[in-house]
């Protein structure tokens, strides 16, 4: 009963998507909003084919400023979360701090690190750390100062030290935390490498996406908006599936619930 | 040999005196229970004993050793299990020992024969929420007994579990008390518990909390299945509600 619920609730996007693509596709054909505004479905698919040899090279690009910032972010967002975690006070002066950051538009800072750092990968990078390490700070220290204060007492009395309790308790009862956070900040470091690009660069999706729309080749314009959704998309699903291999005692449930009914 | 000795135990937070001369012993093998009501100060008494906390004045001894304000002596277990849910069975009955740096292997080795003794062989992989409620506990208390060997400070480790479950797992540790002869301090809030457990009962009483009786419980009875329903039972119970 359940299972077929929610069989239907995972169809139901994908029909509501290929309903959407049907509507604009006839739009197009019937000429509704010219062509040259709105390009057909069926002509972005096209020009994703034609041109997918530059696509594929201008990713790899982005991938690579995405996949760095987002692990430079992780590593920053886990370390401020420790020390903010460990030292009451550090937690009091900079969490404040920490939410201001992220009132500042990234739009607004990308030519600000193109000046300081050039044209090159480092202020793609850069700019995908300050966006990405936020979440991760944010809900590990959540999942830190969450943990069981029983639990914790429980460590003491077999004798472990504070790093001990870290390792062996807060750090693996903030697993989930940690995916919520990696969820998000997948998603942020892909767009935040193609506004990167845009703001200037050499190569990579947004370059790419400013050189077509320029030549007003909306096309290959939404041929590359369409990949960029498809790789975080993508990202997304290998971090649900990196979440399923990492926390095994989720997958082993029914048992218990057969039990306890 | 097992031997635990508390001595003029005082505690305040603030101005509020929690804890005032408090003295109980436990011997070797023994079951002795600390009852008292809600927050009459039991669990501060108890993290005096196991160490987490210090008290004002007063001593903590163990087998003529003074560990007043020192953990890792006693481990202790409460009425939440606190398995953690992401290690296996074995995982969590290692923990204590890898936290003494001792090897995987060894704590393994160490710990697989006493699966057998409480009753979870075949649960080694398995992780805690593929458990029931009483099984858990025992996983829990499987841990606490690796942790601190013989001595086992116990906090209201049955009150969540369901009558039943509860009745079966008092014959069970009663026999695994017999059988490896364990040293326990148990705290409780319920008279049943408390009798049909314990060797001696300590009540815990007023404000701030003293020992106001030590009552022994040595029916002959005391080792059947119905313990429970025979005279020297309501006796006992009568005269421990009688002074709370």
């Amino acid at each position: 009963m359940k299972k077929s619920t929610s069989t239907n609730i995972n169809l139901l996007p994908g029909i509501v998507i290929l309903g959407l693509l049907i509507i604009w596709q006839i739009i197009s054909q019937l000429n509704i909003i010219p062509t040259y505004m709105l390009p057909s479905p069926i002509s972005v698919i096209e020009a994703f084919v034609s041109d997918f040899g530059n696509l594929m090279s201008n990713m790899w690009i982005t991938l690579l400023e995405a996949l760095w910032g987002l692990l430079l972010g992780i590593i920053l967002g886990l370390l401020i979360a420790l020390v903010m975690d460990m030292f009451e006070p550090i937690y009091r002066a900079v969490y404040p701090l920490l939410v201001i950051s992220q009132t500042v538009p990234t739009v607004a800072i990308a030519p600000l690190l193109i000046l300081w750092f050039g044209y090159g990968i480092m202020p793609k990078v850069v700019l995908i750390t300050i966006t990405t390490f936020f979440p991760v700070a944010v809900e590990m220290l959540d999942g830190f100062r969450s943990t069981d204060h029983d639990l914790i007492t429980l460590m003491k009395t077999f004798g472990a030290s504070r790093w001990k309790i870290y390792y062996y308790v807060k750090f693996p009862s903030s697993i989930d935390n940690f995916f919520a956070s990696l969820k998000i900040s997948v998603a942020y470091s892909v767009v935040s490498a193609v506004i990167a690009e845009w703001v200037g660069g050499f190569n990579g999706l947004g370059v790419y996406m400013t050189r077509v729309m320029k030549a007003y080749s909306y096309d290959k314009m939404f041929a590359v908006i369409f990949l960029i959704s498809i790789i975080s998309l993508l990202l997304i699903f290998l971090v649900n599936l990196l979440q399923k291999i990492m926390t095994p005692w989720r997958n082993s449930h029914h048992e218990q619930s057969r039990s306890s009914n | 040999m097992d031997q635990i000795e508390i001595k003029n135990i005082k505690k305040s937070f603030g101005s509020h005196q929690i804890l005032n001369d408090i003295s109980i012993h436990v011997d070797s093998h023994e079951i002795v229970s600390i009852l008292g009501v809600s927050g009459v100060g039991k669990t501060t008494l108890f993290n005096i004993v196991a160490g987490i906390s210090n008290p004002d004045q007063g001593q903590v001894i163990y087998n003529q050793q003074d560990i007043t304000g020192q953990s890792g002596f006693f481990s202790y277990m409460l009425q939440k299990d606190l398995l953690l849910p992401y290690r296996t069975i074995m995982g969590n009955a290692i923990l204590p020992s890898i936290i003494k740096n001792t090897s995987k292997k060894e704590a393994i080795q160490k710990a697989a024969p006493a699966f057998k003794i409480f009753g979870l062989e075949g649960t080694e992989n398995k992780y805690p929420n593929q458990l029931s409620g009483g099984m858990r506990q025992r996983a829990a208390l499987l841990r606490t007994y690796l942790a601190s060997k013989n001595v086992n400070l116990l906090d209201e480790p049955f009150s969540a579990l369901d009558e039943l479950t509860k009745r079966n797992i008092y014959k069970w540790y009663l026999d695994l008390n017999q059988k490896i002869g364990t040293t326990t301090l148990l705290i409780t809030h319920s008279v049943d518990e408390a009798v049909t457990l314990s060797d001696r009962v300590y009540i815990l009483s007023g404000q701030p909390a003293t020992i106001t009786k030590e009552l022994v419980i040595d029916s002959p009875q005391k080792r059947t299945d119905d313990f429970e329903l025979t005279e020297d039972f309501l006796k006992y119970k009568k005269e421990i509600l009688t002074s709370l």
